[in-house]
């Protein structure tokens, strides 16, 4: 095994360049398990630690720039405002030891359905900036997820950063497990709501082959917003639309029965996260929403 | 590359100790003894404390005494198993079974053997003598599997390398050919008319007496007319629960070092709860006697029950004979989850009956034990579901059936609770459901029909010691509850911690619904069923420095359970000094008796004392034989009462000091080592279950209050209150400190805690702690404990073991909680979000 | 095969022939001579190897040896000078929140960050920051009881006194 320490941001696009098959390890929080109980067991580790940008995020106008491995404490702690969604999505992620390591990066690479960041991504509309020495493209994030474990990217590519609209609206997420800390999502559910484009996303995790968005469900909602003229009037969504939303949005996952739980329950929780998540970003739309303590 | 050469070019990995310019060596294993000084602190400032210091010698029994390990331990120079560092040491490794059931059809490590950095590779060939299994109750388990494997995760080979990352690819190069046979997995496969024997021509003593070569061991308990009292019953409630497999889940991995001897024999430095039955079990496989297998203890985190059966023991002593090389092997917690038995999972068949008043009638159950591929303790966990089937209740009529299975699923033992745990979970779901029918409340229904000292166990057994039982449900239930949506701030923000879900945000209260609920157990304490269960231990007492030593040597492992402590305690009460030395456990001392069965501290503990009584007798013969003639005050004969050790002194009735034990000792030092037993106990009667099997009980209650989402099936207990009598604390903050552990393992199994085996292919699907869960911090609420002090006049100072009453009522009480709170029946543990949402 | 240099405990130390894929835990407990640090999980599930890396305490088991080139490790061998003992470790000794032991280098590596960032946690703060640390003896109710104390002592302590 070969241990490949680039010092800077394009030694490292060189290095992924000629050796394709080099796995890149950042916070170590997914590499390093596989690592030591075998079951992994690259020719070349490609550290991207030492890369002061990656760690960096930058807001610009509209967007924040975010670097693929600023750790998910400083995303908790520092974005809660920009990023209010993923905020809350990294306060729910493992414990705090990993929350220092781990980042948005490490989440996109391994591309887990179970990884917590993709549904807020998802809800927010990101974008994965993938670089090469070739050079660099934008994936919406749409695009980016294609499998269990499988992404869009390149073998040659790395991920530099993930590029997300600032919120313009109020953003929710919430994520099962059976325990009260320290869990892999049973589920997780992404809500965000977009004012300036008076659209609504989602983004569910762990409860189909890869993490998707509820469209149908977005859709729906989105028209009867528009048609009750919710956006501007600020009146509370209507009970049984918000019931219909939720059964759409259970109606997009395609889980299955794993020991973490069943197709059945994942399916019925989504639901719940989802009418629950749209009530509190609404309410808080509505400007009236209570503040939440300890999450994020 | 292969990944195991180097890129550079060298051959494989080095012995990285080998090379110059390494720096921070440690010296060969030195397992130092520890010394127990009475620490500064008495009240912890800032803190309530709800125990005074008492008067007496100062640190002795009855004081919130300190660790004397725990300086070493927060400073992380205590030497755990897996610690161990020995100049030249290699490290081993096993190879596991990836299937649950198959021949073997060969074997070829010749590939391993070859591979650079590797110095052995063994497998059931190589084993030295004719006896290649170990077990604790029937030695059905191989060293190494041989022609056939039982369960998934069965050790087929050992491997000694350079590093272990060397020992994990050889064992990954050695083939194994499998066949695979059809699967055991539950009471009815296991009994079918052509059931496949997991282990055919049984001779242990059990075998003529099953109903099935596939059921290890079956214990009836018939007392009284169960037709007649059933005719009787105004209610009858029937239920069929079921119960999962937990784990010991320990963090400190299975792990140890063996360095061989000049003299052929080995030293082995090990984390286990019984060196002497691992010596009895490892001796015989070597070839060697048991005075060449030199056993210490090395620290030990954590055990559970899971530390009693033998792990890599006989593996590392293999490897380290055959290479001449100390060897350390440390499982990872994959390979821990297939390195010790785990608790029996159960399928329990109830039916209670009651009169219109609420009086017992009559309890009818069948308890079926899973025990998975090898027996290990099965037998007496068998014994214990049986005897303490019923619960710590007074019912004259009973029939109680409990068995465990031979299958192939993982091997299943002790646990904390040992058998009494699965049964308790049932019966108090029962209590529940019989209270409600016959429209009583749930904690006075079991307070009518509760035990007393007096009553008659199904066994026929009078409970010859205190049995507060409705005084331990009176005492929970009357402490003030715990305060509503604890969520809320008061400023109109929202907690997520104190909500279900806690961080993942799942609720802002939406959803929740509050439950409280009740359960009471027993557990006997000490080997039952006529054991033989004795202690030993060695004290010595000195003048060092002017002052009275004393030095307790024993062989008992302290698991974490503060027997180090306690055994310091007894000595300073009973010899009057201050400075006490625990001598490092090891086998240079006779048995101390397993650390499990809550039995230590009674054991063990009764041990010192004895052996300290012998010491103070000879002190003051000695006293007398000195200044007997020249001083006033001495009595003519051998050690009378009136006289106490006191404060390094021997002070008269009168207050008058004696003599100091320094002066008395002089340059002589006064030792002895002596056995001790508790009552005898007798076997249960194979058909009808009678018989004194038991020493003592022990009982605790709990109080359970959940808020449960119940739209999500997310639950978090809100407050875990238990009332334990512990008949005499010898360390108030100790046996706080069990009945809180306790308490928590039992919440643990109540909500999250299960090994999940595939039924189609018997392999464990979910041997990591990402999917195995324990309490976390979070999951775990405040826990009131209230300890009540009602001596057993049969053990020493009255103490009642105490570790494992709390892991038995902790279960069921969550579950009536959350059964209260859902409105659900729910009678399977561990309940799971989707058993509180569907339908 | 390579070699790592790092700070650890204030001291410059050095392991040669270290293979890629070792894990700082394993050096700091195999190669450097410093096995306060625990192996209960090596899958970040557990938090007994929690150190210090460059301020920030991290799992150990999944910092690769290599990513620690260069840095600052501290670990509960390094919590307080030899012989003595810092206010969290005497606190977790006088509030029995030591049992088996295994969880404890971990937590109190965990709980002197905390003090550090928040000298008077509410019971919810700790709880939160110590739920990266499982402990399977106590319940945690001693370990709660220990960091309250460590609170209330090092509260109490004029600023230079602090360990």
């Amino acid at each position: 095994m070969e241990f490949l320490r680039p010092a800077g941001w394009e030694e490292a696009l060189a290095a992924k360049a000629e050796y394709p098959d080099a796995v890149p390890l950042a916070g170590g929080t997914d590499l390093m398990v596989e690592l030591n109980f075998g079951h992994r067991r690259p020719e070349r580790l490609l550290d991207l630690g030492r890369i002061a940008e990656l760690k960096e995020w930058e807001t610009d106008g509209d967007s924040v720039r975010l670097g693929a491995g600023v750790p998910y404490t400083r995303i908790m702690e520092g974005l809660r405002r920009e990023l209010p969604g993923l905020a809350l999505a990294s306060h729910t992620v493992a414990s705090p030891q990993i929350r220092h390591r781990g980042g948005v990066g490490g989440n996109l690479g391994t591309a887990s359905p179970a990884g917590d960041a993709h549904p807020a991504l998802l809800a927010a509309g990101a974008e994965v900036e993938a670089v090469s020495a070739r050079g660099t493209r934008l994936i919406p994030i749409d695009d980016f997820y294609l499998g269990p474990k499988r992404n869009a990217l390149a073998p040659d590519e790395l991920i530099r950063a993930v590029r997300v609209r600032r919120a313009d609206g109020p953003q929710q997420y919430a994520k099962v497990g059976t325990r009260n800390a320290m869990v892999i999502a049973v589920c997780a559910f992404g809500l965000a709501l977009h004012p300036q484009t008076r659209s609504v996303r989602t983004g569910i995790g762990s409860a189909a082959p890869t993490p998707v968005r509820a469209r149908e469900a977005e859709e729906f909602l989105g028209g009867v917003l528009e048609e009750e003229r919710c956006w501007e009037s600020g009146r509370v969504v209507p009970p049984a639309a918000a019931r219909h939303f939720a059964d759409l949005c259970a109606a997009a996952c395609s889980p299955i029965d794993d020991v973490r739980g069943t197709a059945a329950y994942r399916r019925r929780a989504v639901g719940v996260l989802a009418r629950r998540t749209l009530g509190w970003a609404w309410e808080e739309y509505r400007g009236s929403a209570r503040a939440t303590e300890g999450a994020a | 590359m292969s990944g195991l050469t180097d890129p550079r070019g060298t051959s494989g990995l080095t012995d990285p100790r080998g090379t110059s310019g390494v720096t921070g060596r440690r010296p060969a294993p030195v397992i130092p003894g520890v010394r127990s000084e009475l620490g500064p602190p008495g009240p912890l400032a800032g803190l309530p404390t709800r125990f005074a210091r008492r008067a007496g010698n100062a640190g002795g029994v009855g004081e919130s005494v300190l660790r004397p390990d725990g300086v070493l331990k927060v400073t992380g120079e205590f030497a755990f198993s897996s610690d161990l560092w020995h100049e030249h040491m290699l490290w081993g490794h096993l190879l596991r079974s990836t299937v649950a059931h198959a021949e073997i059809l060969s074997v070829d490590v010749s590939e391993a053997l070859a591979t650079p950095g590797v110095h052995a590779v063994l497998t059931y060939d190589d084993l030295p003598t004719e006896v290649r299994h170990y077990g604790l109750e029937i030695q059905d388990t191989p060293v190494l599997a041989h022609g056939r494997i039982r369960h998934h995760g069965e050790p087929i080979a050992a491997v000694a390398a350079d590093h272990p990352e060397i020992a994990r690819r050889a064992a990954a190069k050695i083939k194994v050919e499998y066949r695979e046979l059809p699967l055991i997995t539950d009471e009815a496969s296991a009994t079918a008319p052509d059931a496949v024997l997991i282990h055919e021509d049984r001779t242990d003593h059990h075998a003529p007496h099953v109903p099935h070569p596939n059921v290890v061991h079956r214990q009836p308990i018939v007392r009284g007319d169960v037709e007649e009292a059933a005719a009787r019953a105004d209610f009858v409630v029937r239920g069929e629960y079921e119960f999962g497999m937990q784990d010991q889940a320990f963090l400190g991995p299975e792990s140890g070092m063996a360095v061989p001897a000049e003299d052929g024999g080995v030293d082995l430095y090990v984390a286990t709860q019984w060196l002497h039955a691992d010596l009895r079990q490892i001796a015989p496989v070597l070839g060697l006697p048991e005075d060449k297998v030199r056993m210490t203890l090395a620290g030990v985190g954590g055990a559970f029950g899971g530390r009693e059966d033998l792990s890599m023991q006989i593996h590392a002593c293999l490897l380290a004979l055959r290479t001449g090389r100390p060897v350390k092997m440390v499982f990872n917690r994959y390979e821990s989850f297939f390195g010790h038995v785990h608790r029996h999972p159960a399928r329990l068949v109830y039916e209670h009956g009651a009169t219109k008043d609420g009086k017992l009638t009559h309890v009818r159950a069948r308890i079926v034990l899973d025990g998975g591929a090898y027996a290990s303790s099965s037998p007496a966990v068998v014994g214990n579901a049986a005897s303490l089937g019923v619960g710590p209740y007074e019912v004259d009529a009973v029939e109680v059936e409990a068995l465990a299975l031979y299958t192939n699923n993982p091997p299943c033992g002790a646990m904390r609770g040992f058998g009494a745990v699965q049964a308790c979970f049932a019966y108090e779901a029962q209590m529940d459901r019989l209270a409600d029918a016959v429209g009583m409340d749930r904690v006075e229904f079991r307070q009518r029909n509760a035990m007393t000292q007096g009553s008659v166990l199904p066994t026929g057994q009078v409970v010859d010691a205190p049995a507060p039982v409705a005084e331990l449900l009176r005492r929970v239930k009357e402490l003030p509850l715990p305060e509503e949506r604890p969520w809320e701030t008061g400023t109109g923000a929202v907690d997520v911690r104190a909500l279900p879900g806690g961080l993942s945000n799942t609720s802002h209260g939406e959803g929740v619904v509050r439950g409280v609920g009740y359960a009471v157990g027993i557990k006997n304490v000490g080997f039952s069923e006529g054991f033989d269960d004795y202690s030993t231990a060695r004290v010595r007492l000195e003048a060092a420095g002017g002052e009275a030593v004393a030095s307790v040597h024993t062989a008992m492992a302290e698991v974490g359970q503060g027997g180090v402590t306690v055994h310091a305690q007894i000595a300073r009460t009973e010899l009057g000094v201050s400075q006490v030395t625990i001598h490092p456990a090891d086998t240079r001392v006779g048995s101390a008796g397993s650390t499990s069965a809550s039995r230590q501290t009674y054991v063990t503990g009764g041990a010192v004392k004895r052996a300290c009584e012998l010491v103070r007798e000879r002190v003051l013969e000695l006293g007398r034989a000195r200044f007997g003639a020249t001083r006033p005050g001495w009595p003519a004969d051998g050690s009378p009462d009136e006289l106490r050790l006191e404060g390094g002194e021997v002070v008269a009735a009168d207050g008058t000091v004696l003599a100091s034990l320094a002066e008395i000792l002089g340059d002589e030092a006064v030792e002895v080592e002596t056995e001790w037993r508790h009552r005898p106990t007798e076997p249960f009667h194979r058909h009808t279950g009678q018989g004194d099997g038991h020493v003592q009980y022990s009982f605790a209650a709990h109080r359970a209050v959940v808020d449960v989402d119940v739209e999500l099936g997310l639950v978090k207990v809100v407050e875990l209150a238990c009332a334990q009598d512990v008949g005499k604390a010898v360390n108030p903050l100790a046996v706080v400190g069990q009945i809180q552990g306790g308490s928590t393992q039992g919440l643990g199994v109540a909500l999250m805690e299960e090994i999940v085996v595939d039924r189609a292919t018997g392999l464990v699907r979910n041997p990591s702690f990402t999917d195995y869960l324990i309490p976390t911090i979070l999951d775990t609420p405040p826990m009131p404990v209230e300890v009540l002090e009602l001596a057993d006049d049969n053990a020493p100072y009255g103490l009642r073991g105490a570790g494992e009453a709390p892991t038995l009522s902790s279960t069921p009480a969550i579950l009536a909680a959350v059964r209260a709170a859902t409105g659900r029946d729910l009678r399977r543990a561990p309940v799971r979000p989707e058993h509180l949402t569907d339908g | 095969m390579m070699r790592v240099r790092l700070t650890v405990n204030g001291r410059a130390r050095e392991a040669d022939d270290v293979w890629e894929g070792e894990s700082l835990l394993y050096v700091l407990r195999e190669r450097l001579g410093l096995p306060g640090s625990k192996n209960a999980c090596e899958q970040g599930e557990c938090g007994s190897c929690t150190v210090r890396l460059d301020g920030v305490p991290v799992c150990a088991c999944l910092v690769a040896a290599g990513q620690a080139e260069g840095c600052e490790v501290v670990t509960v061998e390094g919590l307080a000078p030899e012989g003595e003992l810092s206010t969290v470790q005497r606190a977790f000794v006088d509030a029995g929140a030591v049992q088996c032991g295994f969880c404890t280098p971990g937590l109190l590596v965990a709980a002197d960050d905390l003090l550090d960032r928040n000298p008077k946690p509410a019971d919810a703060d700790i709880r939160e920051a110590l739920s990266g640390n499982l402990c399977r003896c106590t319940g945690y109710e001693k370990i709660m009881d220990a960091v309250r104390l460590a609170a209330a002592r090092r509260c109490a302590e004029p600023e230079g006194d602090r360990a």
